[in-house]
């Protein structure tokens, strides 16, 4: 077990093990997102309140479950950035959080296209959308701080603080968001949550979701062996990979 | 900066307790700053003038100001403490006195709890006692200013200890201050939320007992948790020269 | 399908430009994202080459001159 644990923290273990998986995770991710997207924009019955505007849910709420995913996995990574110090959970969080940013974007700017037709409206203080924000902020902030300090050490653990910090205060922003929101805006219009969807609307959802999650985890793998390839250039492995194309 | 404007910290050994050395921490940091009275003055002049581009820039009739006053003096009371903030820990960075902290056999979250505490008495503090005065400015009513320096007396200390985190991570980097800026304000919402909320409930009419009590919670919150961040950023931002 | 012909399916009842302007976007981003990170990888790799090539390049210009120089030496004793 503890082996396993060691080998995991390895950069040139993961290297290899990573180029196995990549391929798969790319195929499958596209293929579910493809199938996910396709089935909802053509095949899903219209929504009876909000007509076809409703198919952005099948690219808004994966980018937002992401975005939010990606945070705590972030979080996840910066405790074992600072209580083990394993090398890979430091790469972990510096290559994904441009992600989370994208993600992050990509969730408001759905939702405030989504906003249009169903608000009449681009922009609401709508709880959610409010949140998403302040998120984005947080993302923002994060790799604003990791480009700022560059000695590689220092910036991972002083990112995986603030990723803590920000961690601790996502429930409580947005518990106070809400509370704000109910004083400001006694009865807004609930985007996603429906009493009852009917299967052909949540299934292809289901899809789009476990597709970007994918598709999100080959980007991480991406990223991650670019990042692990800077900072080992140094090594013995790096140069065998560069030069023969194999670990 | 000649050296008798920077005091020494008088707890060099190690047989002094961690109160007594957050004392001497503390008294070291009021000293300071009453020798540049001007750092302490800057703050509250920011503030002064943030409040009073509000009239100049949207409206100066009684109607807007009575409804966005709270609102106005709790942003401008934020952005002085975050101006403020850059001040924490720089001098004593720049002159070492930090590491030595570090080194002190002392928790070091006591230590940045202290002058934590020195911070929000010489910025939070002196805002809040102008407050009543920049309250009648913007035509709030007596009740809604009461409400509004309750709030910012338990919000600002919370201002200070989550800026405490910010001000120690940026610490010696180029353009701390607009990164400081950047990682904190998100941070400050829940707090600006709740102190404005508070006030505006107050206008209404309804208790705020329990606004209260929620933002004492927050406060309790940062004061158990932001020293801890604080003093681990430190570290890391020490390590980093 | 929940659409009698294409054109509707562009259309769709007048929400078309919201919802396509979502995917495009939505898509846009995915892609240039991907493309992005698979090009810093390529690029990464690229630059290491470059730099164990010049090492490997300095190591030869390197040497060589230390032998001519013992020859050198060997002459100069001799002599």
């Amino acid at each position: 077990m503890w082996q396993f644990f060691h080998k995991l923290g390895s950069p040139k273990w993961f290297f290899g093990i990573s180029a196995r998986f990549m391929p798969w995770l790319l195929a499958g991710g596209i293929l579910l997102l493809m199938a996910g997207v396709v089935w909802g924009l053509a095949f899903a019955p219209k929504d009876y309140l909000q007509g076809n505007s409703y198919r952005i849910i099948f690219i808004h709420v994966p980018t937002a479950f992401m975005a939010q995913s990606v945070y705590i996995m972030m979080a996840s990574a910066a405790v074992v950035t600072l209580v083990w110090r394993m090398k890979l959970a430091d790469v972990f969080v510096k290559a994904v959080a441009p992600v989370g940013l994208v993600l992050t974007f990509l969730a408001l700017f759905t939702g405030a296209v989504w906003g249009k037709p169903t608000w009449g409206t681009w922009w609401i203080w709508d709880a959610r959308l409010t949140s998403m924000l302040i998120l984005l902020f947080l993302y923002g902030g994060v790799i604003a701080l990791d480009r700022a300090i560059n000695d590689e050490k220092s910036a991972a653990r002083a990112v995986a603080v603030l990723v803590l910090v920000g961690v601790v205060n996502i429930p409580i922003i947005k518990y106070s968001v809400d509370w704000w929101n109910t004083l400001h805006q006694p009865a807004t219009f609930k985007l996603t949550e429906k009493p009852s969807m009917p299967a052909e609307m949540w299934v292809p959802l289901l899809l789009s979701v476990l597709g970007l999650y994918l598709i999100f985890g080959w980007l991480a793998c991406v990223r991650m062996q670019t990042e692990i390839l800077c900072r080992e250039q140094r090594t013995r492995w790096v140069k065998e990979f560069v030069m023969k194309g194999r670990v | 900066m000649n050296a008798e404007a920077r005091p020494t910290v008088r707890f060099a050994s190690s047989n002094v307790g961690a109160l007594a050395a957050m004392k001497g921490v503390f008294a070291r940091d009021m000293k300071v700053a009453f020798r540049q009275r001007q750092d302490l003055l800057n703050p509250l002049l920011f503030f002064i003038m943030v409040v009073s581009l509000f009239p100049l820039g949207v409206s100066p009739e009684v109607s807007f100001l009575r409804e966005a006053g709270a609102g106005i003096l709790w942003v401008a009371a934020l952005l002085s403490v975050l101006l403020s903030l850059d001040h924490l820990f720089r001098h004593d960075f720049d002159d070492g006195t930090l590491e030595q902290l570090v080194l002190q056999p002392q928790p070091l979250f006591l230590l940045v709890l202290a002058k934590t505490t020195a911070h929000w008495m010489l910025t939070g503090l002196p805002l809040v006692i102008l407050t009543p005065v920049l309250g009648v400015m913007v035509h709030l009513d007596g009740n809604s200013i009461a409400v509004l320096c309750l709030t910012l007396l338990i919000g600002t200390p919370v201002l200070s200890l989550i800026g405490a985190i910010g001000a120690a991570l940026t610490l010696g980097l180029r353009s701390a201050g607009v990164l400081l800026s950047l990682l904190i304000i998100p941070l400050y919402i829940p707090v600006l939320i709740f102190g404005t909320g508070t006030v505006a409930a107050a206008g209404d009419g309804a208790a705020v007992g329990a606004y209260l009590a929620l933002m004492g919670a927050f406060l309790m919150l940062a004061l158990t948790l932001a020293p801890f961040a604080a003093a681990a950023a430190l570290k890391i931002s020490l390590s980093n020269g | 399908m929940a659409f009698d012909s294409f054109s509707a399916f562009i259309a769709m009842e007048g929400h078309g430009p919201y919802v396509w302007a979502c995917y495009a976007v939505f898509f846009v981003l995915m892609v240039v994202m991907m493309a992005g990170s698979v090009r810093s990888r390529a690029a990464i790799i690229e630059s290491c080459r470059r730099g164990y090539e010049f090492q490997a390049d300095k190591g030869k210009v390197a040497s060589a001159p230390a032998s001519s120089a013992s020859f050198a030496r060997v002459n100069v004793s001799q002599d």
